[in-house]
């Protein structure tokens, strides 16, 4: 039931349009990258410094000093540029960006989403996320819709530290497509052999159902 | 054209003393000062607060500083590959201030560029912001960050001239050139040091204004984290 991580990746590559400057963050938005439409034109920005981000090497052509932010071994394209960490934060904070795809541990109805820190466990840091979500132009989170103990990731308020308040535009997890709307979560769509009773089920905040609900199309 | 070279690592990092603030380039392994880093193990200097976007890996880049309990604070973005790190910090031995990224590197550029402070929407409304002074510009909410600024730091670049210019390879750039700008003595290890005169100026990426100490590094190993190939 539901959709898997290359599911929701395929499902969220049919938001990447046209001419568009794209951040990935680390995860199953890396996995968006292999399913981008046919026939059309888009940047990928890595934030430790690569515009143009390529394909992965062949063991030939790898580079030490040619890797992405989630430190993989990668290459350039032809028109790629290179430049410093505070130029492509630059490029982040001043929204040349046009879309950050991210994953997520928590979003709240308002759009808060919570996916750097797990007091007393998990201390990694927040990397690029907090410039990414404070600053994007539009923010789709790639998630599973429940925790593994089967509690909601979709609440009223998030529970873990948040990375960033009101932020959080699109959410496409393994059951659904939902947008952030005022007063909640928007269910969109709806992942194959998946009902709305499921979706209202796996949700804690807000949900809001208008009309027939389509199956996602991936 | 003044001649910032020294001979070696062990010249390089002279007048390094226990409890100094250093700055350390690369991001993850990538463009990490080797040398510089293989010297301050064996000085065995402690107390340092390191300024860093990573904290390196167990036994490679600023994790063999901390195997040696070298550090006393990291400043980063990011330590998620370091298990040495993590258990320390959880113990309490270390100190750490997790800094978002573009802000981390906004603080180095602001520091080497003479400004004090300024405000970024990085971390609103989070625990990064508590405490911190917030303004609204045009209707949203900005955090005022400052200056990060240290008596020694240590850049990685692929070549370099006696006059101290820098030209760096591939995302090995990442924040060696902002940290570059923000040492009282910024230390500058290079793959192959030439003649002033042999790199064209249009191509420099940091001005030997910035570096007061450059060296040929020896032995890199420069060290892939992930080594990710597709068949061709």
């Amino acid at each position: 039931m539901g959709l898997d991580k290359h599911g929701i990746a395929k499902r969220i590559a049919k938001e990447v349009k046209n001419g568009m400057y794209v951040n990935l963050g680390i995860g199953i938005p890396t996995l968006v990258a292999n399913y981008l439409p046919e026939g059309i034109e888009v940047v990928l920005q890595s934030e430790n410094g690569l515009l143009g981000m390529g394909p992965f090497p062949t063991e030939e052509q790898v580079d030490a000093d040619m890797i992405n932010a989630g430190k993989q071994t990668i290459t350039t394209l032809p028109g790629s540029a290179i430049f410093n960490s505070a130029e492509s934060f630059a490029m982040i904070r001043g929204e040349h960006v046009d879309l950050t795809i991210l994953g997520a541990m928590e979003v709240s109805e308002k759009g808060d989403i919570a996916n750097w820190k797990i007091p007393g466990k998990m201390v990694k840091g927040m990397g690029g996320a907090m410039d990414l979500v404070a600053s994007a132009k539009n923010i789709i989170v790639a998630m599973q819709h429940t925790a593994r103990d089967g509690s909601s990731k979709l609440l009223k308020e998030c529970t873990l530290p948040i990375t960033g308040v009101d932020c959080v535009k699109k959410i496409v997890t393994d059951l659904a497509v939902l947008e952030v709307v005022d007063g909640g979560f928007k269910l969109l769509e709806r992942a194959p052999g998946v009902s709305v009773e499921d979706i209202k089920a796996a949700t804690a905040g807000n949900l809001i159902i208008e009309g027939d609900v389509p199956e996602i199309q991936v | 054209m003044i001649n910032k070279t020294v001979e070696n690592a062990r010249q390089a990092l002279q007048g390094v003393q226990d409890g100094m603030t250093l700055m350390l380039g690369g991001f993850g392994l990538c463009g990490i000062p080797e040398n510089s880093i293989q010297e301050l193990l064996r000085l065995g200097v402690k107390n340092l607060t390191c300024i860093s976007n990573n904290a390196g890996v167990d036994d490679f880049g600023i994790g063999l500083l901390l195997q040696q309990h070298q550090v006393k604070k990291m400043i980063s973005s990011y330590v998620g590959e370091n298990a040495e790190f993590e258990r320390q910090l959880l113990s309490g031995e270390l100190e750490v201030d997790l800094i978002p990224q573009g802000t981390l590197a906004e603080r180095i550029r602001a520091g080497g560029a003479g400004i004090p402070a300024f405000f970024t929407p990085a971390g609103f409304g989070t625990e990064v912001g508590e405490g911190k002074e917030t303004r609204e510009f045009d209707g949203k909410m900005y955090l005022m960050e400052s200056w990060l600024r240290a008596d020694f730091s240590f850049v990685k670049a692929w070549k370099g001239d006696t006059a101290g210019n820098l030209i760096y390879k591939g995302t090995a750039r990442n924040f060696n050139p902002m940290m570059a700008t923000a040492g009282k003595i910024t230390v500058a290890e290079v793959e192959e040091l030439v003649p002033a005169g042999e790199l064209d100026p249009n191509m420099i990426h940091t001005p030997g204004i910035f570096v007061q100490r450059i060296f040929e590094g020896k032995n890199y190993e420069k060290r892939i984290e992930q080594r990710t190939v597709r068949t061709a």
